[in-house]
């Protein structure tokens, strides 16, 4: 479960602490207290920046790190795309084997394949990226009404 | 490295109580000898309780207080007489003062709830006070929340010292003459702390408020005698205890459970029912609305008869013994900072620490992954973390059948912790 690149991520996480953003969420992991707050900037259909500060488990701030640096920079629909397989890797209670094509989609993130088979710990997996969609739909719903 | 003293007096044969257990012979992840060190979450069943489930299930199986065949007759004798094993097992004058729920929580709304319900003296309202402390579990917070939210009550508590004790240095000024009702826990389930009831209860009744008292990390550890405690109601659940879950206890005094109004209502707690009205039966049963959790209350009465055959006391004197043992070899890991007192005075056998910079659910996974359980998180108890200003702690917690062997374990465990993400 704790893969090198896991605790890489932990240890020296990347793009953390918060900047400016189009919409700000708060999401906690009540089971273990794990928290983090998120900002969403957004330009245009582009993601300019994910921006983030929490405290947690290993798995909840590597997969921070792991998800500021796989969906900056993405178009959303893109980054919808990519949030999609990664849900699909954490709840499939370890049944699937990342290929070399979901590799290509997740990079570092297929290396939380292996937490997905302990029931416990998929939440904190999926913190920050459900952090992510909550607030770029606020995001974007802000920029509709504009 | 190993400090242990040659001799840690006080200790239970736990050999031989420990092949009562068969689950603690389980072997985890590819071979690994389970240490099991979250029985505060909830303990391991012996083999008598056991067999007592299985044995009612296989030869008298049915519904209590109703039917006049052989196998009702049975297992009403076998619930009631569950009831007069815990009565005696907490010196509770009467049998009849014993009112079996599903668990410590629900004794605890229930109590709540027949004070929000009820005529005076006992009426909680808007003009009058509910005190708690900051270290209840969240079964003795949410339910006096719940009932301060709807009667406009004012909810108010003790704090907590640096050192994990409850500061009772404004007592006066907490429980005042508009406290209608004190809820506080013996034991602390975080922290371990065991509080000092007399204290307040002097304080309550001094102002005529109801005391509640919160033995769920009591009752499976020390000798718990009602009288003595001199409470008004006493709320604890099976599970912890070497019973089945699915079944707690709510003691109160005669008297209160007299006066005060049902909380659930239903078959088994009438006296006769009309389409317009219904009186009730007289106590435990005005409070036992439905079928009750049968099997689970005969398992609890072989429980505490399997804690009496070995002895409260010499239980307590056990997990002394393992507690003072615990944290002195605790406090000797790096980086270690224990979350509530760190001497065994007056503390119960639940250890809660941090490690370094470690999140607690690191700590325990790497701790699983070697075979050793524990619980992390923030126990039910946030307050608390809060109050330490940290998210969560990691929890040992011992009971009759731990032994000196499994706290080294956890230590060995501990520096791998630290080697993995040092």
């Amino acid at each position: 479960m704790y893969q090198d690149v896991i605790l890489d991520h932990y240890k020296h996480p990347h793009g953390r602490g918060l900047r400016d953003g189009d919409a700000e969420v708060h999401h906690v992991n009540p089971t273990c207290g794990d928290e983090i707050t998120l900002r969403v900037k957004l330009k245009g259909s582009t993601i300019e920046d994910v921006s983030y500060e929490g405290q947690g488990c290993s798995i909840s701030q590597a997969s921070a790190s792991v998800l500021n640096d796989l969906l900056v920079g993405k178009e959303i629909a893109d980054a919808q795309r990519i949030q999609g397989v990664f849900l699909e890797l954490m709840q499939s209670k370890g049944r699937i084997e990342p290929d070399d094509a979901m590799e290509e989609v997740l990079e570092d993130a297929v290396a939380f394949a292996g937490v997905s088979k302990y029931p416990a710990r998929v939440k904190c997996a999926l913190l920050s990226w459900m952090a992510w969609k909550d607030a770029t739909a606020q995001a974007l719903s802000v920029e509709e009404s504009v | 490295m190993n400090s242990r003293p040659a001799v840690l007096t006080g200790l239970l044969d736990t050999e031989g109580i420990r092949k009562d257990f068969p689950i603690l012979d389980r072997l985890v992840h590819d071979g690994k000898k389970l240490v099991y060190l979250d029985n505060a979450a909830t303990s391991q069943t012996p083999r008598q309780v056991i067999d007592a489930l299985s044995e009612y299930y296989e030869n008298y199986n049915a519904n209590v207080h109703r039917g006049v065949h052989v196998l009702a007759e049975e297992a009403t004798a076998g619930y009631e007489g569950a009831r007069d094993k815990v009565a005696a097992f907490i010196n509770a004058p009467s049998r009849d003062e014993v009112i079996f729920t599903k668990n410590a929580s629900e004794s605890l709304n229930l109590v709540a709830n027949m004070l929000g319900w009820a005529d005076e003296p006992y009426r909680v309202d808007r003009d009058t006070e509910i005190v708690i402390t900051e270290m209840e579990h969240h079964s003795n917070i949410v339910p006096w929340q719940l009932l301060a939210q709807r009667t406009g009550a004012k909810l108010k508590w003790f704090g907590l010292t640096d050192d994990g004790r409850l500061d009772l240095s404004n007592i006066e000024e907490v429980i005042t003459e508009k406290t209608k009702v004190v809820s506080f826990v013996l034991v602390s389930n975080i922290l371990g702390t065991v509080n000092p009831v007399e204290a307040i209860v002097r304080r309550a009744q001094q102002v005529g408020a109801l005391v509640v008292v919160d033995a769920s990390q009591a009752a499976p550890h020390m000798p718990v005698d009602v009288q003595a405690l001199q409470a008004d109601f006493v709320a604890f659940t099976g599970h912890k205890m070497c019973g089945p879950t699915g079944i707690g206890v709510l003691w109160g005094r005669q008297e209160l459970l007299e006066d005060l109004p049902p909380f659930l209502g239903g078959g088994e707690m009438i006296e006769t029912v009309s389409m317009h009205s219904s009186t009730y039966a007289p106590a435990p049963h005005k409070f036992e609305a439905g079928t009750p959790p049968i099997a689970q209350a005969i398992g609890l009465g072989v429980a505490v008869d399997y804690l009496t055959s070995i002895g409260m006391d010499k239980i307590l004197a056990h997990e002394h013994a393992m507690t003072e043992y615990a944290i002195g070899r605790l406090l000797e890991v790096p980086d270690l900072r224990v979350i509530g007192p760190t001497t065994a005075e007056e503390r119960g056998a639940a250890i809660s620490f941090t490690l370094g910079d470690i999140h607690p659910h690191d700590v325990g996974q790497v701790l699983d992954e070697q075979g050793i359980a524990v619980r992390v998180g923030h126990h039910c108890a946030r307050p608390v973390c809060l109050r330490y200003g940290i998210p969560a702690t990691t929890r040992a917690s011992f009971y009759l059948y731990s032994t000196p062997a499994e706290v080294d374990a956890l230590v060995d465990g501990l520096e791998h912790v630290r080697n993995f993400f040092g």
